[in-house]
């Protein structure tokens, strides 16, 4: 026998705690839904929120119209997380929630729902995503100015840490600067940047003796792509310079507090409404990137499903993905061997040029004054990625099996289904959430929640006050969601971020030349240059689609009016009818064209513009896109049209047809 | 034949439009801008007939409304600072049109126009008006449309912003058009000081620092201007700190300086040497260096002008110095 050391790990590793991004609805349906993923062998909770919880307003607000339950679970009060959270064991179970402007809230909620089911805020585990930059950057469910929200994150770590020791009050998300278009160097960069911001903020507000504390409780929320070998590098080089920040920027001594930790939800971005069955190998690639090196594995993960690209996914599809995980954990050898990568000289040359890259990129934005000024840059820098990535894409540099090459398909069983494969919430959890909310109004103690707003707006406007002791004692005084959000807003002011669109560089004229003639020719006979308005209604943030539509649509020679996210109808139809525009364009994610998108219709016709054309892009099931035509709308565009230039031949032809301008010879 | 304008445009004729600017009707102002930014001749046609339908001569005075310039570099905030502005005019119920210019794209001949996005504004509020427009081909950072639109707004709307990107030259003609100027800066942009100093640049009416809630940054510039301005010679330029974030600060006191320098200006003096210049811009960007040379040059054209009725609006003197020119 030989005396060669044992290439395995003396006892198999425990695997990594196993999330579904999940909720839906309300809080009952929500909290069934988690109880069916725990008992199918999830190990921890990942909630997803609505768009009107995530941005702070309540199901019966304007902006909160068509979006109630539907990319998420409603709160909106702490009656709502106590029914979300029952029967749910919180002092052994790890939450994770998607919650950034409204985390000091929800967190609040969270704290006094524990404590209604006997538990005590020092057993509670789990994180508040709480990252409110990369909103800026690509989310968009921002709710107040960059000031008040770095201060609201700053009370929140200083409160966690002495009060909720297990919590990770932060997430630093570069999960969706990816989602944006961010290369693998601008990822690392921009989402150091941002952690070096927060403990900057931090620093000022706890004793210098719990820094590294601080910094042991901040954690990280990653994305992973399909290119899975630089994914995994990309990770390794994170871990290097944030042991490296640890020391030498705030002067953590114990390695354990210095050590990288990460929470992963895999790439979105990469997954096609092309034959979508293919997106379970990319899921299953990009699972490998972040937990192939033991040495910068993942500490929990959640994998989308198959079927994102084309609608909220159905619980069905969510355990396809959960079985995934399992099988890389309990089939595979994975979790039996030390760093598999160690030693490997590609590798680690692989880390040394992204952790140089990345450190080069951070010193820009420190020149620009920090993450929270660099935003204007890193948001046009984002845009800019996100449209050369797309370039490529249309030019066939980037091959996208199924969608660019390799396009021929049979018919797909998956989709056959009535459904067509999506998940479709109930239109009436809106007016069932108003009404509910309506009878948590009346049957609360009035006075108690004036004097715990009038406390909480105290606190807003003096920085000394730590933000979290009032908005727990408004959350037992039965406040609302909308009713905190609005009192933090009446002191910070409301904030609109940067669109990044303004400096992204155009694309080469040759490719672009016989459109751009069309354009000039319709503009000719339209007696003005042909105008195109692009805007967002709703709540939904990601605005990564619109703004590239709107670039593209300035490079082939229009007048592009960008109007950004979180619109009511009547500001579109407002908008439309004083910039005179010949076509809207409207995108939206959240799934809730069916509800918007008559409303902007018919808004238009009340400001006596009914006939301009709109066109509707999104993540839009085709039974709806029939409808949607049915009530007037010129056209559809799903993820399918992924070629833009093509996308815009068709709207000018369109526009020509709409104004009785004759068809040009050849198109 | 009627040229299709776009969204809610029923092909407006002239005399109609007129008359509702001229009573008040705020609403008709959208339709007034597809107008006068109509590319064809008939479009041309009913754009002269509106502004001498609201020059002067046909409304016995001045249009009322202020027209203030605002024009700075890319990225110094204005129009984060235009939205405190319109939001604390409104607030005194005064009416507010944006005319916000954007450059185009030498290129591709089109236009990404941002500045809509970062405005805040109550969709049923018909007293603020926000039109973004390319600025096209034309150089000096206006759009072809823009001179006309703001003087006829005028008429209508309390205050009429011209909004403009640019530093150094650029802003000339803002300054020909606006009653009053303010040009803005962010802390720390020195280009703007050596502009000043060497002469490049025009002494503005006001100067804007913005970002005053960095604190020091902001007092530094501010006192930086200030004392270019003493060298200069130019005490009363006012310099004012404003921060657009919450609370705002210096709205009150940069509204006031804007009124200010309007209330010691001589309106009429300054709106014919506007209508002046406009007409000879207008002939000039259509006939060129050899229109110009036809009219015996800048001078000369400036100087046919004066002879002309200093009531009349830009598009008749623009007829005028065309005819001569072709005549």
């Amino acid at each position: 026998m030989s005396d060669r050391e044992s290439p395995r790990l003396p006892e198999r590793d425990r695997p990594w705690v196993m999330r579904t991004y999940a909720g839906h609805s309300d809080a009952a349906r929500s909290n069934e839904l988690y109880r069916r993923n725990l008992a199918k062998g999830q190990t921890g909770l990942s909630v997803a929120f609505d768009l009107p919880t995530q941005t702070g307003y309540d199901p019966d607000h304007e902006l909160a119209r068509g979006e109630v339950g539907k990319v998420g679970v409603s709160i909106a009060h702490r009656g709502d997380m106590k029914t979300l959270l029952d029967g749910i064991p919180l002092d052994e179970m790890n939450t994770s929630m998607t919650i950034n402007a409204t985390a000091a809230w929800l967190l609040s909620l969270y704290i006094v729902a524990a404590d209604e089911h006997g538990v005590a805020p020092e057993a509670l585990q789990g994180t508040t995503q709480n990252d409110i930059l990369k909103e800026y950057l690509s989310r968009g469910t921002y709710a107040f100015p960059p000031g008040p929200s770095m201060r609201l994150i700053a009370d929140m770590i200083a409160y966690t840490v002495v009060h909720v020791p297990r919590w990770n009050p932060i997430n630093i998300c570069s999960y969706h600067l990816q989602e944006a278009g961010a290369t693998p160097v601008q990822e690392i960069a921009y989402a150091m940047s941002n952690a070096i911001a927060v403990l900057d903020a931090v620093r000022e507000r706890v004793p210098a003796e719990l820094m590294g504390q601080v910094f042991g409780r901040i954690s990280f929320f990653v994305n992973a792509g399909v290119r899975f070998i630089e994914e995994h590098a990309k990770l390794r080089a994170m871990s290097e310079l944030w042991d490296e920040l640890g020391r030498d920027r705030y002067g953590v001594e114990d390695p354990r507090q210095r050590r990288f930790r990460y929470g992963v939800q895999v790439n979105s971005l990469g997954l096609t409404e092309a034959q979508p069955e293919n997106n379970v190998y990319r899921i299953a690639l990009e699972a490998l990137a972040v937990t192939l090196g033991r040495s910068a594995r993942a500490r929990a993960l959640q994998l989308p499903a198959w079927n994102e690209a084309l609608g909220l996914p159905r619980p069905w599809d969510q355990q396809w993905s959960l079985r995934l995980q399992q099988i890389l954990a309990y089939e595979t050898d994975l979790l039996e061997y030390p760093d598999i990568f160690e030693g490997s000289h590609v590798m680690e040359s692989l880390v040394a040029e992204l952790a140089d890259g990345a450190r080069a990129e951070m010193e820009r934005v420190a020149e620009l004054g920090g993450a929270v000024l660099a935003v204007d840059y890193m948001k046009s820098a984002l845009v800019e990625s996100h449209r050369e990535r797309w370039r490529r894409i249309e030019s066939g540099d980037l091959t996208v099996v199924g969608m660019n090459r390799f396009d021929s398909t049979e018919p797909s069983p998956l989709t056959a289904d009535a459904d067509g494969g999506i998940m479709v919430v109930d239109p009436a959890v809106e007016s069932e959430q108003r009404a509910a909310l309506e009878r948590w109004r009346s049957e609360r103690d009035e006075t108690a929640v004036r004097e715990a707003l009038g406390a909480l707006a105290a606190a807003a406007a003096d920085p000394e006050i730590n933000i979290m002791e009032p908005s727990i004692a408004a959350a037992r005084a039965g406040v609302t969601t909308g009713e905190w959000s609005q009192t933090l807003r009446d002191v910070f002011g409301e904030y609109r971020a940067p669109t990044g669109v303004g400096e992204a560089s155009a694309v080469p004229s040759g490719d672009l030349s016989e459109l751009r003639d069309e354009v000039e020719r319709v503009s000719d006979q339209l007696g003005r240059r042909l105008k195109f308005l692009v805007g967002k209604p709703g709540l939904d943030g990601h605005s990564n689609g619109a703004e590239q539509i709107a670039v593209r649509a300035r490079d082939a020679g229009m007048d592009v009016v960008y109007e950004g996210i979180r619109l009511t109808p009547a500001q579109i139809a407002s908008s439309a009818a004083q910039e005179g525009v010949h076509v809207i364009g409207l995108s939206i994610l959240s799934g809730s064209h069916a509800e918007l998108i008559p409303s902007v219709l018919a808004a238009l016709r009340q400001e006596g513009i009914g006939e301009t054309p709109v066109v509707v892009g999104g993540i839009i099931p085709d039974a709806d896109a029939a409808m949607l035509r049915e009530q007037g709308v010129a056209a559809v565009y799903t993820p399918k049209d992924w070629d833009l230039n093509q996308m815009m031949r068709s709207i000018v032809t369109l526009v020509a047809e709409r104004y009785g301008i004759d068809a040009a010879a050849a198109v | 034949m009627s040229t299709p304008s776009g969204a809610g445009s029923d092909p407006a004729d002239a005399a109609t439009l007129a008359g509702r600017l001229r009573d008040g009707d705020l609403a008709a102002a959208a339709a007034v801008l597809n107008l006068l930014e109509g590319r064809g001749e008939a479009d041309r046609e009913r754009s002269d007939a509106l502004q001498a339908a609201l020059s002067p001569a046909a409304l016995g005075r001045e249009a009322p409304g202020a027209i203030v310039g605002i024009t700075g570099p890319p990225g110094v905030g204005k129009s984060s600072l235009l939205s405190r502005l319109a939001g604390a005019w409104r607030a005194d119920s005064r009416t507010v049109a944006v005319l916000a210019v954007d450059p185009s794209s030498r290129r591709s001949g089109g236009a990404l126009l941002g500045d809509r996005a970062r405005i805040e504004r109550d969709a049923a509020d018909a007293g603020l008006f926000i039109r973004s427009t390319a600025a096209g081909d034309r150089l000096g950072g206006l759009a072809p449309a823009t001179r006309a639109a703001a003087s006829v707004l005028a008429v209508a709307f309390d205050i009429v912003v011209v909004e403009t990107v640019g530093v150094g030259q650029s802003e000339t003609d803002v300054a020909d058009l606006a009653d009053t100027v303010a040009v803005i800066v962010q802390p720390g942009s020195g280009d703007v000081l050596q502009f000043l100093k060497s002469g490049i640049m025009e002494i503005p009416d006001v100067l804007v620092v913005t970002k005053a809630d960095l604190g020091r940054p902001a007092l530094r510039t501010r006192a930086d201007l200030s004392a270019a301005l003493r060298s200069l010679g130019s005490r009363e330029t006012p310099v004012v700190a404003v921060s657009s974030v919450a609370p705002p600060t210096g709205i009150a006191e940069l509204i006031e300086a804007l009124d200010e320098h309007r209330a010691t200006l001589d309106i009429a003096a300054r709106r014919l040497r506007s209508r002046r210049h406009a007409a000879l811009a207008d002939v000039h960007a259509e006939l060129g260096d050899r229109g110009l040379r036809a009219l015996g040059g800048r001078r000369a054209a400036l100087a046919t002008l004066s002879g002309c009725d200093p009531m009349l609006d830009a598009a008749t003197l623009a007829r005028t110095l065309r005819e001569r020119a072709l005549g």
